[in-house]
């Protein structure tokens, strides 16, 4: 739905104008990678990504493709800034973050160019919201150089049973370790805390494993505190990819439905946690 | 040792062991010849010390599925509970079947939960050997008995406020009296301002009512509570026994698989007798008590087997046999001014006990409480072999035996 009241000139100097009908379709993918105040959005003609990090250690990516958008128009190749995401979720909902049946809030975003701010015209019930978020100069994402030629071992999971290993993990403990190899256990997750160890296995022929790849046994342990960003994805998502290259890095990604039933992916790279030898 | 349970039982299992982590926060595992024993155990002091509530709640799960328990494996363990059966909803839903395992040689006790769609849950839990734990109290010897379903007693709780701490039940042949306790502190301004709520059940609402000897009792609602949880999840009736002010009320639940005991320490009325309200002191006198008169008041008791008592802890003013037995009538008076020293002989057997278990022994760590609680009343010294207690009932086992 096409705010009339912008006037033709502005029109020009966009750079980038992406609306949505549903401003729900952006935020709630945004929720689930706000564990850091700051993102660093791109948009290419494929669509927006919105790149989350973590001391280096942890990136998130949230892929919302062209065709999600109702209107989707950019000027240049590629457009990149960063903005306070916090800030920006809190425009998104401006309206109230409780979905209220029938009524949806309507977003246009804009961005002129190098060192305009993000202006976002967010209508709800013939009520308009301007809001102008400052951005700045964007960070360079990691390149983790995780690439399919290099992946050794990937399982993919209807979430529903990851859910319930998550929501169940035992968080006295500092890592998780994840376990994956051609035989037994297959695909485990294990907990050292307090009380004693803990392991989770899924079966490769369980009937939640949609596909079990894996070429060689691999044990490798991720921080707890760098994979529990990754749970808000997880609650959002049907299906999950799990994958590890040959220096045990990992990679989750997510298949997620948005309200009107289009797909968007997140993904997650985590760092291990390097065996330090003892002399 | 070793045990399969499967299918419903596994969700039984679960609910017994939250309503234990209610209580505290180890659990005592103990493997017996015709099943496994779950146990808490625990002490709350209110502020006025004369308030000790002892709580021991007692899960004896029988074996299942031909298990493999090894019998003569003495030692209780403690473990952190909880961390096996997190969320009872799922539990429901997607374990078939929980296996159990003790692993002396390293030192692991297992919980394999085997869950639907191939997913398998393996929870290696340390523990520490502790003291093997008996609680002694028998049911058959209270002289009121009640049974009900779970139902009555939760509607009859419900009316409460979860802030409350201690309830009052109070019987006569035809009625149950409950209400809430508030303690008398500042003279009678507290008791004045306070809202007391009452209800009274009459006995066709129980399934059992038996009074013999119609009292109060007064006792810790918060575990009663959690009991009753436990009780209308599975929909078993719940027992209640007990005898008079002082001596525990025992709440138990059973049906095939389980036998559930919460035993709660009841406050009494006389504050002299409760500072020696310790429980070997308690299962001491009760077994004098079957020697002695039939239902003496709670003064006689003090004349009656105070002297016993006496004579059977003090090791040094003993002056030999002759001055043995439970019916020395001719110690009235002096007895009473014996009380102080009695209760400083009390601690000192405590600290004697807690000294002995330091001396290197092989014994696992113990902590005070428990040796006073549930080992033997007798300090096991060489010097009490001389003293005639062969006359004399034990209840408690030494937690020297090897059972």
């Amino acid at each position: 739905m096409p705010l009339s009241t912008q006037s033709q000139d502005d029109e020009e100097h966009y750079v980038l104008v992406a609306s949505l009908d549903n401003a729900r379709n952006l935020s709630n993918i945004l929720k689930a990678i706000t564990f850091k105040d700051h993102a660093v959005f791109t948009a290419t003609p494929n669509g927006l990504k919105v790149t989350v990090e973590d001391s280096k250690c942890l990136q998130a990516n949230a892929f919302i493709q062209t065709e999600i958008f109702q209107e989707f128009t950019l000027k240049e190749d590629l457009v990149t800034f960063q903005i306070n995401l916090t800030v920006l979720l809190d425009c998104l909902n401006i309206f109230g973050g409780n979905a209220v049946a029938g009524t949806s809030t309507a977003l246009r975003m804009c961005y002129k160019g190098y060192g305009y701010p993000l202006t976002l015209f967010l209508e709800e019930g013939g009520v308009v919201t301007v809001c102008k978020i400052n951005t700045q100069e964007p960070e360079e994402p990691m390149d983790f150089e995780f690439c399919s030629t290099n992946v050794t071992n990937k399982v993919i999971l209807q979430s529903e049973s990851l859910k319930e290993a998550f929501s169940e993990l035992d968080m006295t403990s500092d890592v998780l370790q994840i376990t994956m190899s051609p035989s037994q256990p297959y695909f485990r997750l294990s907990t050292f805390g307090n009380s004693g160890n803990a392991h989770y296995d899924y079966s490769k022929d369980s009937d939640m494993m949609e596909l079990f790849q894996c070429t060689m046994t691999q044990t490798n342990r991720y921080k707890m505190s760098l994979l529990k960003p990754s749970t808000k994805a997880l609650a959002l998502s049907c299906k999950v990819s799990v994958r590890t290259d040959n220096r045990g890095l990992l990679s989750q990604q997510y298949l997620v439905r948005n309200d009107d039933g289009q797909i968007c992916f997140l993904e997650f790279y985590c760092c291990p946690d390097e065996e330090v030898e003892e002399e | 040792m070793q045990c399969v349970v499967t299918g419903g039982n596994v969700k039984v299992l679960a609910k017994a062991i939250h309503s234990l982590s209610r209580i505290g926060d180890e659990l005592y595992v103990e493997p017996q010849e015709d099943g496994v024993s779950c146990f808490d155990a625990v002490r709350n002091t209110s502020t006025s010390s004369y308030h000790h509530v002892y709580i021991f709640a007692y899960f004896l799960f029988a074996s299942t599925n031909g298990a493999d328990l090894n019998a003569s494996l003495s030692c209780t363990i403690k473990v952190d509970s909880q961390s096996v059966f997190r969320s009872l909803a799922t539990l429901e839903k997607t374990v078939e079947k929980c296996h159990i395992e003790l692993n002396e040689q390293k030192d692991r006790l297992t919980f394999t939960l085997h869950c639907k769609h191939g997913l398998l849950k393996t929870h290696n839990l340390s523990y520490q050997d502790s003291e093997s734990l008996q609680a002694v109290f028998n049911k058959d010897t209270c002289t009121n008995e009640f049974r009900a379903q779970p139902r009555v007693l939760v509607d009859t709780v419900a009316h409460f406020p979860p802030s409350l701490e201690e309830v009052t039940v109070t019987v006569s042949d035809e009625r149950m009296w409950v209400r809430n306790h508030v303690e008398d502190e500042t003279g009678n301004t507290t008791r004045s301002k306070a809202m007391l709520t009452e209800l009274c059940l009459a006995s066709d609402e129980f399934d059992h009512f038996v009074v013999k000897t119609p009292n109060s009792v007064t006792f810790c609602l918060k575990e009663f509570r959690g009991l009753l949880v436990f009780a209308e999840s599975s929909n078993l009736p719940v027992s209640m026994y007990f005898d008079e002010p002082g001596s525990p009320v025992v709440l138990s639940v059973t049906d095939g698989v389980l036998e559930g005991n919460f035993v709660l320490a009841t406050l009494s009325d006389d504050p002299i007798t409760s500072l020696f309200f310790l429980f070997p002191f308690w299962t001491f006198w009760s077994t004098l008590r079957a020697h002695a008169p039939p239902s003496p008041p709670p003064d006689d008791f003090m004349n009656d087997d105070m002297d016993s008592y006496l004579i059977a802890m003090d090791t040094s003013v003993a002056s030999g046999p002759s001055t043995a037995g439970p019916s020395a009538s001719t110690l009235t008076d002096p007895c009473t001014s014996k009380l102080p020293e009695a209760n400083h002989r009390t601690r000192t057997h405590s600290e004697e006990e807690e000294e002995e278990m330091e001396d290197g022994s092989e014994r696992p760590p113990n902590k005070k409480f428990r040796s006073l609680f549930f080992g033997s009343v007798f300090p096991p010294s060489p010097k009490m072999s001389t003293q005639p207690v062969t006359t004399q009932e034990v209840l408690a086992s030494d937690s020297e035996d090897e059972s």
